[in-house]
């Protein structure tokens, strides 16, 4: 199992709130990684120092990039971050570009590409057979994840106008546009009716086992994380408090602290099962 | 060093004035997140009404100078608030919930209206009137240069100080200020909690043109002549002013009045005077770039 | 098909009265101080002077106009939700974006066939050609407001750069028209870039007022760095373009011919004013054309992009410096072309034409055009310029319409004339590369 991100002491303070403390971590590749914690165990503070918005105040976040070897990410910012490593996201609290809609924001998501070859915008202007051919390709990708996530019917609907299950999906959509190593997922169950969270559940495998994508995946859904992570890491206060697979999880003890405190041990095991 | 210490005097009696007119845009801004354009052009109306007044009261051969200064104080605060409170109602009310740069544009079509109407009305040419405090005092004497404060400027220094007490007593400690402060932190909440947000923000609205109708007798006082173009200019400063010290907050907002007045005295008196306004411009500009929140703003961090 | 019920409530008469009362009251408090009482100068001090009789005219008009509005406005309510009832049950009429279309084909007719039809008058001419600049800034500005979401008030400092730099290019070192325009459209740009760079952290309204006062920077250095710019008093005698060389002008240059002479009919001061109407015709067409076409590009999407989330720009891995500082660039380089033109129709250029009103003006038609859309600009260029015209006759309440117009029109659509926003692109439209990626994943 070769490791794709690997995660070393990783420190984020904000004045006085340590909201990371040492996270040491390792996301092997096509797998699917679950991080799972209490609300305001350092989540999504962890996607942030990943993917560039915060640096962090100490610490090392290599990935092992496919083609271009050991990119460090905590010295990029965030949007060479998409770019050269190709570590993609989305967000707890959706964000589409609401007014454009679906197939835009999916064009949108491959900008780099296109912007290249439409080099400086003098070939896009006049359409050459370069430009066009990236324009076909982009939209033939556009396509692909248009129909494998069944939002076809949507494509010319203004993103922000559509139900939240569906903009869940968009989001998902737009971040493998962008072609990811690493594909970081916030809470992406959140809000999904049963169905929905099966599908997703289903998607997610498919990433994962076909087109070898490695998911990194925060969710407090545990019918998706138990039942998609191949290793799972529980956070609580900044720290890793237990890691290993999803049955093991389940079953330790800090973990059930962390989510029920002290008493009630039999139901607290139930209740992370379920 | 005692053309230093005047150039200081006069700095902040000129701030003192930015800074009334400044807490009035950060009120605006605090409560409905919107650049009240127009404000500058209340606090020209209110220069108006001053100067009609004093003569009003010229013509009553009214001699008291306190008297004088409680009456038009009084009528000038009446009914700049008055006008303070039609243009939201009329301008921006029907505009809330919109995009941000609705209101934006009807407030420089308000200010473009007040300007006209002004003109229309009282005429285009300046006003004088004949001043009404004269003198002032010595406070430093060198061979060569004499350090003198006027009455009329410790008049504005004192009246902003109370003023500003007033003010942070209103907000901090009344029922009105703890609506004002919920409406700002979260409209909905608040008339869901049984507030009546409309008739805060028109509240709100009336006092930011309290303040600018005190700013306006005074500029009427200090300066003694007044036109309808001043309200431009007065209102460019002191929002820059409420930006230099944070939309948003009160104490920024004097502060940053009181700066700008102080940058504008002193770079008049040892540099350009006439490119003291691209020097106001220039500091605001090297803030924000530093601090983009301005000195004493909250800063923006936007959750992702 | 649900029913909505739509419930009204009636509005009597007494209410109706007593809502016009208040705002007679109000117009009342307002108007004392401003219509009631003013000074005027009674030799050598000020007197007050009393108009209680117009005072009451006025008290009176907002009563009854209040009365007359609130009339309008709730048969106007009545009848929308007619139609609202009777459209759940029928299909939508013509698209909004035909109906556009359509206007726009019009608009370009009637400005092309405008000059022939009014020939011999100037004014009519004259006042086309301002609509036609200002259009053209609309569009300039467009890209940065409409497009990216960077609120610009200080658009006018580009206006005047590429104004100015024509105008030095051509009084101090004898450049043309035409090898004048690359140039001031580079040098505009360039202080496109020169205001974006700094501000690029910046949101919302702190763009607003460093903007402003980049604007007010520019002018005030125009004003007082006399050597440079001969301050106040402006530039004046600046060469007007030439038709491939050929100049209108009554008396041809030494061996050179004038527009009348080289096609033989007889000199008219009106050639020349039709030949800039075209002009800037044709400088607003390829604006349009180019505009249209960049929002269509990756670079404009990546504006649109930026102006719905930065953020989630970022995280696509779009470079948002460089989008900004490029939305930044270009408009101001299409202002540096307006402001060119305007220097060479005008003849002369002062800071007087560049003050803070100008980048309002240009604001608003971008806004109340309905930000983004290119033909809401020239809808709302045309409606801001026309509207002061009207009120010639009585030129001092000019600038009072203009304002109230702007309060009027926002009040009345928010989201300005023409919200529409269509598609840069459509899933319909992506030809047989779509098709064929889909079935290819669908094996």
């Amino acid at each position: 199992m070769s490791t794709l991100l690997s995660v070393r002491e990783l420190t984020m303070r904000f004045g006085g709130l340590t909201a990371i403390d040492q996270l040491s971590l390792e996301v092997p590749a096509s797998k699917i990684t679950g991080i799972i914690g209490p609300n305001g165990a350092g989540k999504t503070t962890l996607f942030n120092c990943l993917t560039g918005f915060y640096k962090p105040t100490t610490g090392t976040l290599r990935l092992n990039h496919p083609d271009r070897g050991e990119i460090r990410l905590e010295s990029l910012p965030s949007h060479r971050v998409a770019r050269d490593a190709q570590v993609v996201r989305t967000f707890q609290n959706i964000r589409l570009f609401p007014k454009m809609t679906v197939l835009e924001n999916l064009i949108v998501a491959q900008h780099n590409v296109l912007q290249r070859a439409s080099k400086f915008s003098i070939a896009g202007i006049f359409a050459l057979p370069g430009y066009r051919k990236a324009e076909g390709e982009a939209m033939a990708r556009a396509g692909t994840w248009l129909h494998r996530l069944n939002l076809e019917q949507f494509a010319d609907h203004a993103a922000g106008d559509l139900p939240y299950g569906i903009q869940r999906r968009i989001e998902i959509a737009r971040a493998l546009c962008v072609n990811p190593v690493l594909l970081c997922l916030d809470e992406p169950a959140a809000g999904l009716n049963p169905r929905e969270s099966a599908e997703l559940n289903e998607l997610l495998l498919y990433l994962s086992g076909e087109l070898g994508i490695a998911i990194l995946l925060i969710e407090h859904d545990m019918s998706v994380v138990m039942n998609v992570s191949d290793h799972i890491c529980v956070i609580n206060y900044g720290r890793k408090i237990a890691e290993g697979s999803p049955e093991k999880v389940q079953n330790d003890p800090h973990v059930i602290k962390a989510y029920l405190g002290e008493d009630d041990e039999d139901e607290a095991s139930g209740g992370i099962a379920a | 060093m005692a053309y230093a210490l005047q150039q200081l005097i006069n700095g902040l009696t000129l701030g003192s004035m930015y800074g009334l007119i400044a807490i009035g845009y950060t009120m605006v801004y605090g409560i409905i997140g919107m650049i009240n354009f127009a404000h500058g052009d209340i606090f020209m109306v209110s220069a108006f009404i001053a100067v009609t007044a004093f003569t009003l009261l010229a013509a009553a051969d009214v001699s008291s100078i306190p008297l004088a200064l409680t009456f038009v104080l009084i009528v000038s605060i009446f009914f700049t608030s008055a006008y303070g409170w039609a243009v939201e109602r009329i301008a921006y009310r029907p505009l809330r919930g919109s995009t941000r740069l609705a209101p934006l544009i009807s407030a420089i079509g308000m200010s473009i209206f007040l300007q006209n109407t002004v003109q229309l009305t009282q005429g285009a040419r300046v006003k004088p009137i004949p001043p009404v405090i004269e003198g002032g005092f010595e406070v430093w004497s060198t061979p060569d240069f004499t350090v003198q404060v006027g009455w009329s400027q410790l008049l504005i220094i004192v009246i902003t100080v109370i003023m500003m007490f007033a003010f942070t007593w209103l907000i901090t400690q009344t029922p009105f200020g703890r609506q004002q402060r919920s409406c700002e932190q979260d409209r909905t909440m608040a008339s869901l909690l049984g507030i009546n947000v409309d008739r805060t923000i028109s509240f709100t609205f009336m006092l930011g043109a309290s303040l600018a109708a005190v700013a306006g007798v005074m500029v009427t006082v200090y300066y003694g002549v007044i036109d309808f173009y001043i309200g431009f200019l007065a209102g460019i400063k002191a929002f820059t002013a409420a930006v230099l010290g944070g939309i948003g907050s009160l104490p920024g907002a004097m502060l940053g009045g009181l700066l700008i007045g102080l940058i504008e005295s002193f770079w008049s008196a040892y540099l350009w005077a006439e490119y003291k306004d691209v020097a106001t411009f220039a500091i605001l500009c090297l803030v924000l770039m530093l601090r983009p929140s301005g000195l004493l703003g909250r800063p923006e961090v936007e959750k992702v | 098909m649900s029913t909505v019920v739509f419930a009204r409530h009636q509005v009597t008469a007494t209410e109706r009265f007593r809502d016009a009362g208040w705002v007679a009251f109000v117009a009342l408090i307002l108007g004392i101080p401003l219509i009631g009482l003013t000074t005027v100068d009674g030799g050598g001090a000020l007197e007050v002077e009393t108009r209680f009789g117009v005072l009451a005219i006025f008290v009176v008009v907002s009563f009854v106009g209040r009365l007359g509005l609130r009339w309008l406005i709730d048969t106007m309510g009545a009848r929308k939700l007619e139609r609202l009832r009777d459209d759940s049950n029928k299909s939508a009429g013509i698209s909004p974006v035909k109906v556009v279309n359509i206007l726009g084909w019009i608009a370009l007719g009637a400005s092309i066939a405008l000059p022939i039809m009014y020939s011999d008058n100037r004014y009519v001419v004259d006042t086309a050609t301002t609509v036609l600049i200002y259009v053209m800034l609309g569009w300039g500005l467009n890209v940065v407001v409409g497009l990216a979401g960077l609120l610009d008030l200080g658009y006018v400092a580009f206006y005047a750069v590429g104004a100015y730099s024509y105008a030095l290019l051509s009084t101090q070192y004898g450049w043309g028209f035409w090898e004048a325009l690359p140039v001031s459209g580079g040098l505009a740009a360039t202080f496109g870039i020169l205001l974006g760079y700094p501000i690029l952290r910046l949101r919302g309204d702190y763009l607003a007022i460093v903007t402003l006062g980049f604007g007010e920077i520019i002018r005030i250095i125009l004003v007082n760095w006399t050597e440079f710019s001969n301050g106040p008093n402006g530039i004046s005698s600046i060469p007007r373009p030439s038709l491939f060389g050929l100049d209108f002008t009554r008396s041809p240059a030494e061996g050179e011919q004038t527009f009348a002479s080289f096609f033989g009919i007889e000199y008219s001061p009106m050639h020349r004013l039709i030949f800039l109407y075209y002009l800037i015709l044709v400088l607003a067409l390829l604006t349009h054309a180019f505009v249209s076409r960049l929002r269509k590009l990756p670079i404009g999407r990546a504006w649109e992009a930026l102006r719905e989330d930065e953020i989630a720009c970022q995280a696509m891995g779009m470079n948002t410096t460089n989008i900004k500082l490029s939305a930044f660039a270009i408009g101001a380089m299409l202002g540096g072309f307006a402001g060119m033109f305007f220097a060479a129709r005008q003849g002369f250029i002062s800071p007087e034409s560049f003050t803070f009103t100008e980048s309002a003006i240009i604001l608003a038609i971008v806004v109340l055009g309905g930000m983004g859309s290119q033909m809401g600009v020239v809808l709302a260029a045309t409606l801001l310029v026309l509207i002061p015209e009207f009120g010639r006759n009585f030129s001092e309440y000019r600038m009072l319409l203009f304002g109230a117009a702007m309060v009027l029109i926002m009040v009345w659509k928010p989201s300005g004339l023409l919200s529409h926003r269509e598609p840069t692109l459509r899933l319909s439209r992506g030809g047989a590369a779509i098709n064929d990626a889909v079935k290819e994943a669908a094996q």
